[in-house]
């Protein structure tokens, strides 16, 4: 027992002393918290260019009617297309906005020319301009009256609550729930490969320095083996906490920083809304809703982000984390042994890799349905629960299902590493040996 | 007084037999020599011995007691595949083998000081295996093995990756250890070397023991009474002067001097020989032609 903790303790101090640990030790927060962050920084930044548009109006019809904002100046002219485009470089506009005549009827294009290309938003912006006045002028056309439509359409606003058993309620989101969930499943995904693939190479070169044999003269091979998946599950480990640490840290620093503002920004709106229902008039909702809807969006998905359970999502993590990676690595190990160098690797690793990249492809699936028979069964088989289980998790699994796939998850583990041992134990004293599955299948029942 | 013996071993991998039914019997403080071409099953058997792998059938013994875990730390082994972690602190390492043969991490720190002393690598504590030379891994390897002050040491191939001064050093410390009690167990093709070092030999050829024994008895019982004699004289003289007991098998003159190779019969002495050959010739040598172990070994397994 002393001699497997000497074991784990070498392979653990020899990994975290790397450089390349510490770096992707403090990389990874770093990115994953951008992952998170900057989605919700883009989306509510004033960004865009400024634009000075100098817009050809054929069809005369959007003279000083097409909204302006602060980055967007429109200037009428009434010269003719050709006459701008080759005196462009003569003014200051950015770009020249050209309407066809027959832009009522459907037909034409609207063209924009630039010099710099615009961004996209600038194109939604001009489209949609040009679009909502087109619908004005042909309600108006029809004789629709504006007021009465706009009473007809009614926004309404859905929030969906989940009901446990002890009565409580809270709200969820859909999408915030799938996001956390494929997030957990890529993790677990990643770890077990990356660690898996520690693992191997691990003995790999052990093998290849020929150290092996000088060590299970020591120790029996079981130990080294189990010494090593364990040193290596703690690196793991460490590494996982580490970013978790640091990723909850950054956030909550850069969250602070960042959502004050879109905090009191949803709050004044939430205010004005209910205003505009009470009073009942036909002040434009749908515009008001326009520059601070990510905000409200963002708010409403940290909102429901308190309402996951996290605590039991990451001790379930780091179970699913801890046995899915101890099944795999086993047979990361196993290949190890049985190969003289990585570049032989490849014919072994197809039956590892594919139940996990399969699980990762169900997954996608199974975040729309999170409790369909196929969420179920391969929430049970142990090759694919630890991804499929973290995807369903943060929608609420029964307790059943849970108790269930973690018991299969363990047997799991305990017979891969039984066959691995057994590969392993041969396999690390044959050098120079290219190796078959059947060979592999001779291996596991010598005595 | 035997310290390992292994009796009746058979092993068997899928497609053929490592080891048929070999014993073998190791004596208490003595060198003894485990010879063989490849492939004969040599490190077939040390693995048995080192409990790395099990016998299919066949018991082990180690001083008199079944051969168990706990014996481990009894038996220091150098295996002929052998290497380091390339990226560990060379005295890290030792301290780590060290420990895994059961030292306290205290006590083998002191005695590895003393070995890096001994062998004047005190500068080596700190460097990265590999920046050690082969040789110089090598000698840290001999060092892990024997750190634990083992009785039963087990060596496959220990010159091999040496140079002549550095193999001299490790055979001076061989006999050092042996005179200090350690029963050693050598797998060589260094022939010369089994027989500076070794007292009793096993050879093995595909997969059974063919041979075994002293190695001084083992010469003697091949020694085909086969004399070298050096003379001045003639030649012709000499072979008419030692009669129908004696058989010239090689003859080489060089001026005034005559070796020849001479085989007796008939219960001949080499004293015989020379009362019959004094009147002829003036001896200047007379030396029996033993056959080497290297020898030996090419006759019985090409038998």
């Amino acid at each position: 027992m002393n001699k497997i903790l000497l074991i784990i303790q070498r392979e653990y101090l020899t990994r975290v002393k790397k450089k390349s640990f510490i770096v992707m030790t403090l990389l990874g927060p770093i990115l994953i918290s951008g992952m998170m962050i900057v989605p919700i920084w883009l989306a509510t930044r004033d960004h865009e260019e400024k634009q000075k548009i100098e817009v050809v109006d054929d069809s005369y019809l959007f003279r000083d009617s097409i909204p302006q904002n602060k980055n967007l100046k429109f200037v009428y002219t009434e010269k003719s297309l050709d006459y701008t485009q080759d005196n462009f470089f003569k003014t200051d506009f950015t770009a020249i906005l050209y309407i066809p005549s027959n832009i009522l009827s459907g037909g034409g294009t609207v063209k924009i020319f630039y010099k710099e290309p615009p961004g996209i938003a600038t194109e939604e912006y001009i489209k949609s301009g040009i679009e909502e006045m087109i619908y004005n002028f042909k309600l108006q056309k029809y004789n629709v009256d504006l007021s009465t439509l706009k009473n007809a359409q009614t926004s309404i606003n859905l929030v969906t609550e989940k009901i446990s058993a002890n009565g409580t309620t809270e709200k969820t989101s859909t999408t915030t729930q799938m996001g956390v969930g494929f997030i957990l499943g890529i993790l677990i995904y990643m770890f077990i490969f990356l660690y898996g693939a520690q693992v191997m190479r691990g003995v790999i070169e052990e093998k290849t320095n020929r150290i092996v044999e000088v060590i299970i003269s020591s120790v029996r091979p079981f130990e080294l083996m189990m010494g090593k998946i364990v040193g290596v599950a703690l690196v793991g480990l460490t590494q996982f906490l580490l970013w978790l640490v640091l990723t909850i840290s950054i956030y909550t620093v850069s969250q602070n920083m960042l959502f004050s503002t879109i905090k009191t920004e949803a709050f004044q709106k939430e205010q004005i809304k209910e205003e505009v229902f009470k009073k009942g008039t036909n002040l434009d909702v749908a515009r008001l809703d326009k520059p601070g809807k990510h905000g409200i969006k963002a708010y409403e998905a940290l909102e429901t982000f308190s309402s996951i359970d996290f605590t039991s999502i990451v001790l379930c993590f780091l179970f699913y984390f801890l046995a899915g990676y101890l099944m795999y690595s086993a047979l990361f190990a196993a290949i190890g042994a049985a190969v003289d160098s990585e570049t032989d690797v490849q014919q072994f690793m197809l039956p590892i890799t594919i139940p996990l990249v399969l699980s990762f492809v169900i997954a996608q699936a199974i975040v729309k349905e999170p409790n369909s028979t196929l969420a179920f069964w391969f929430s049970i088989i142990p090759l694919t629960s630890p991804v499929i289980m973290m995807v369903r998790l943060p929608f609420g699994v029964p307790v059943l299902d849970l108790t269930l796939s973690m018991i299969f998850l363990v047997l799991g583990f305990i017979f891969t590493t039984w066959l691995a041992s057994r590969i392993y134990r041969t396999g690390i004293l044959m050098y120079g040996k290219k190796v078959s599955y059947r060979e592999l299948w001779k291996w596991i029942f010598y005595k | 007084m035997y310290l390992f013996t292994a009796n009746n071993i058979f092993k068997r991998y899928a497609n053929h037999t490592a080891l048929e039914d070999v014993s073998i019997s190791v004596s208490n403080n003595t060198v003894f020599g485990l010879l063989g071409p490849n492939g004969a099953g040599k490190t077939s058997l040390i693995r048995i011995m080192n409990q790395i792998t099990g016998p299919d059938s066949g018991e082990l013994f180690f001083d008199g007691e079944k051969l168990n875990p706990k014996h481990v730390s009894q038996i220091g082994y150098l295996p002929e595949e052998r290497g380091l972690y390339k990226k560990m602190e060379v005295g890290e390492h030792a301290l780590y083998l060290a420990q895994l043969k059961g030292m306290k991490r205290p006590e083998a720190m002191k005695k590895l000081k003393i070995w890096f002393e001994k062998f004047e690598m005190t500068g080596w504590w700190k460097k990265k295996v590999e920046e050690l030379s082969k040789g110089m891994q090598q000698k840290v390897q001999f060092i892990v093995t024997v750190l634990h002050e083992p009785r039963f040491l087990i060596l496959d191939e220990p010159f091999s990756g040496f140079d002549p001064i550095n193999a001299n050093s490790i055979k001076n410390e061989l006999l050092r250890l042996k005179s200090n009690g350690t029963t050693i167990l050598l797998s060589t093709h260094n022939m010369s070397s089994v027989e500076e070092l070794c007292d009793e030999i096993a050879l093995l050829n595909r997969s059974k023991k063919i041979l075994e024994g002293k190695v001084s008895e083992i010469r003697k019982a091949y020694s085909t009474n086969t004399f070298e004699v050096e003379f001045k004289g003639n030649i012709l003289g000499f072979t008419n002067a030692m009669g129908a007991g004696a058989q010239l098998l090689e003859q080489e003159q060089m001026g005034e001097i005559c070796k020849v190779k001479i085989k007796l019969s008939g219960g001949n002495t080499p004293n015989d020989l020379l009362h019959s050959v004094m009147n002829v010739s003036q001896i200047r040598g007379l030396r029996e032609m033993i056959p080497s172990m290297n020898d030996i070994f090419i006759a019985k397994v090409n038998e």
